[in-house]
């Protein structure tokens, strides 16, 4: 196996993992959050208005360590700084 | 193995990252950026038709366009405790021009030009600098300076961090969601492209527009922070 094999394989594992351990996380947070804001809109329907906004909110920087995950699996698959290394 | 890294360049030609169209001097004018101005030349084209002849019974055109700005008005409203026309027109404008760009993709040609990481650092340099552009008009150099200090001192370094990986996670998320969507509707045109991608597309759809408010709402929480107005 060659150098090439070698970083290949690993980067395509690892951009997997990295979704994966990258998804479940936020996955899992989203989910609670949307479960608690509508527990609360159906005790007090009034404040759906503030409470959706304030969801939006939290969800999309919970959202957003999903995307850091997708982004260095980007920079893995498509733009890998180590190929640069073994061919010129 | 040499041709093992041509095919992993060849994924590069997936049709979604910009390309470069022609240059003028060292800078790269990319398809994303004429999209940019496509987008800007309808947008502009159909506020100037519309408010051409303003009047007490609006026509159609006017309607929309008033209750756009209506429900622009209405969420900086709820959110900010200045007045709301200071926030609404850089506003609006961005949110129009962010909802505008998620879903030019959906064209056949067009490519998303939020998909560019350059496009959307650019709107988040925007959404940057309203932040404490508000913040020193409405207190003042040394009340806006104050707010680092708040609760305590000791907080002053994760208040300066912030205001940088803030923005750049603005850009970042935008960035990724689109590209994204993007992405999966290319990958899954090359597996069966019959109806399948038709239900992603539709998801895309969504995302762009929520995306868009989300940007939007975030901005206005970044300057209700740098207010700091006891309500």
């Amino acid at each position: 196996m060659d150098a090439l094999t070698v970083i290949v394989t690993a980067s395509i594992i690892s951009a997997g993992l990295a979704i994966a351990i990258g998804g479940y996380g936020p996955a899992r947070a989203l989910g609670e959050a949307l479960s608690k804001a509508l527990e609360s809109i159906a005790r007090q329907p009034e404040a759906g208005a503030q409470i959706m906004r304030t969801l939006f909110v939290g969800m999309a920087l919970i959202e957003s360590i999903a995307i850091y995950a997708f982004v260095i699996a980007l920079i893995i698959l498509f733009a890998n700084p180590l190929i640069g290394y073994i061919v010129k | 193995m040499v041709h093992l890294y041509q095919e992993v360049t060849a994924v590069k030609r997936l049709n979604v990252f910009p390309e470069s169209v022609f240059s003028v001097g060292p800078a790269h004018i990319t398809d994303t950026v004429m999209t940019t101005w496509l987008i800007m030349t309808v947008v502009i084209t159909v506020c100037f038709l519309f408010t051409r002849k303003l009047s007490i019974e609006p026509s159609a055109g006017q309607e929309i366009i008033e209750a756009a700005f209506e429900a622009v008005e209405k969420t900086v409203r709820d959110v900010l405790p200045i007045d709301p026309w200071l926030v609404v027109p850089v506003l609006g404008t961005l949110w129009i021009m962010i909802g505008f760009s998620n879903l030019v993709g959906l064209l056949p040609g067009l490519k998303t030009p939020t998909a560019d990481l350059n496009t959307t650092f650019a709107f988040a340099l925007i959404s940057y600098s309203m932040t404490h552009i508000f913040g020193i008009a409405t207190q003042g150099y040394k009340g806006y300076l104050l707010h680092y200090k708040e609760p305590t001192w000791l907080l002053l370094p994760f208040h300066l961090i912030a205001e940088v990986t803030r923005t750049i996670a603005l850009a970042v998320r935008l960035f990724g969601n689109m590209l994204s969507g993007d992405m999966i509707a290319i990958i899954l045109i090359g597996i069966v492209g019959f109806l399948v991608p038709v239900p992603f597309d539709l998801l895309h759809f969504v995302i762009g527009i929520i995306q868009a408010y989300i940007f939007g709402i975030l901005t206005l929480v970044f300057i209700a922070g740098g207010i700091r107005t006891e309500i």
